[in-house]
């Protein structure tokens, strides 16, 4: 990932990510496993994308949000 | 002596279907959309007798979340994953897609669709050839959902795709084998295997579909919508296998006029 996060610095600011494409209420730095746990996923079967690049399962508790960051969840679904 | 029925069978003397680094004992890859729910979905596969099924990637559902996701009912112990791009148009797109596919951990192949117009979902060669190589350099193993033109499948090939998926007829459609002499044509000229993909409607288009010399056929809408999709799949199951052997056997050569069976010889005066 980017530099900007390796020194991250979490806080309870309040900020605006957008998740799928819904914007979605944040605390400043939480982790995207926080993130995927607030959302009652299982980070074995979903995909993060973040500002267009796909994070490893093992960095999910490590990447910190930023404001106007963007997610996107995906998984598999029935398909031909 | 005499032969049984059952020492035929066994003495068909077929491949197995490779494709890339696998082998598959069914010839049958089907899709996994469209069902009625998981249950039905893995009854119909089952009965299919396919060892490869197909995924789409998509945004999870966030407002049903605690939905199960289908690969609680699709045991990768017993069915080979393979995700899609469907519902991609630029091969950009596309790219994105399998990587995301990719990073479910699950595989490095991609059934490969970059599609060229809604209406038809006929693909774009262009993009699909594109998208093909980059994949391909990205180290996955690529099959390309194509149309059944030689040239652009002579050009997937030398990109590298591990299969060419032509299409008998347009996606969803059931319209069967549209162009038998276009699939003897790619099997004649393509070194990889031959998968052909969207149009079977019922089990004689299978069949027709296997009799041309393709290695194996990818459906889903011909289960999913039948009224009884877990029969259908027995049903097309068959009528992979009985079109393959067909295929082995070499048919008779059509004639304008009829040849009788019984002797000529021997008829009272």
């Amino acid at each position: 990932m980017t530099a900007r996060r390796s020194d991250p610095k979490e806080t309870s600011d309040p900020m605006e990510i957008l998740v799928n494409g819904e914007p979605r209420m944040a605390r400043t730095g939480q982790t995207v496993s926080e993130l995927l746990a607030e959302l009652s996923l299982d980070a074995r079967l979903v995909v993060v994308e973040l500002n267009r690049e796909i994070l490893r399962r093992g960095e999910l508790s490590r990447v910190r949000l930023e404001p106007g960051d963007q997610v996107e969840l995906v998984n598999f679904v029935g398909g031909g | 002596m005499s032969t049984t029925a059952e020492a035929v069978d066994a003495d068909v003397r077929d491949e197995p279907l490779r494709i890339g680094d696998r082998t598959f004992r069914s010839r049958l890859i089907v899709g996994t959309g469209k069902y009625r729910d998981n249950e039905q979905m893995v009854q119909a596969i089952r009965a299919s007798g396919a060892e490869m099924v197909t995924v789409a990637v998509r945004r999870v559902d966030l407002d049903a979340s605690k939905q199960e996701s289908i690969l609680h009912w699709l045991d990768p112990e017993e069915f080979f994953v393979l995700p899609n791009t469907a519902g991609c148009y630029t091969a950009e797109e596309a790219v994105r897609y399998a990587r995301l596919g990719r990073a479910s951990g699950l595989t490095d192949w991609v059934k490969l669709e970059v599609i060229g117009d809604p209406k038809t979902l006929l693909p774009d060669t262009a993009g699909l050839l594109e998208a093909t190589r980059t994949l391909v350099d990205e180290g996955f193993t690529v099959l390309p959902y194509t149309n059944d033109d030689l040239v652009t499948a002579l050009r997937l090939q030398e990109a590298g795709a591990a299969a060419v998926m032509p299409l008998g007829s347009p996606i969803g459609s059931g319209l069967g084998l549209l162009n038998p002499v276009n699939v003897r044509i790619l099997k004649e000229r393509l070194d990889v295997p031959l998968i052909v993909d969207a149009g079977v409607g019922t089990a004689s288009d299978a069949c027709i579909t296997m009799e041309q010399g393709a290695d194996g056929i990818l459906m889903n809408t011909a289960l999913a919508e039948a009224q009884r999709p877990e029969v259908m799949a027995g049903a097309m199951r068959l009528a992979v296998e009985a079109g393959r052997r067909a295929y082995l056997a070499g048919r008779m050569p059509r004639r304008e006029w009829a040849v009788p069976s019984s002797p000529l010889e021997g008829m009272l005066s």
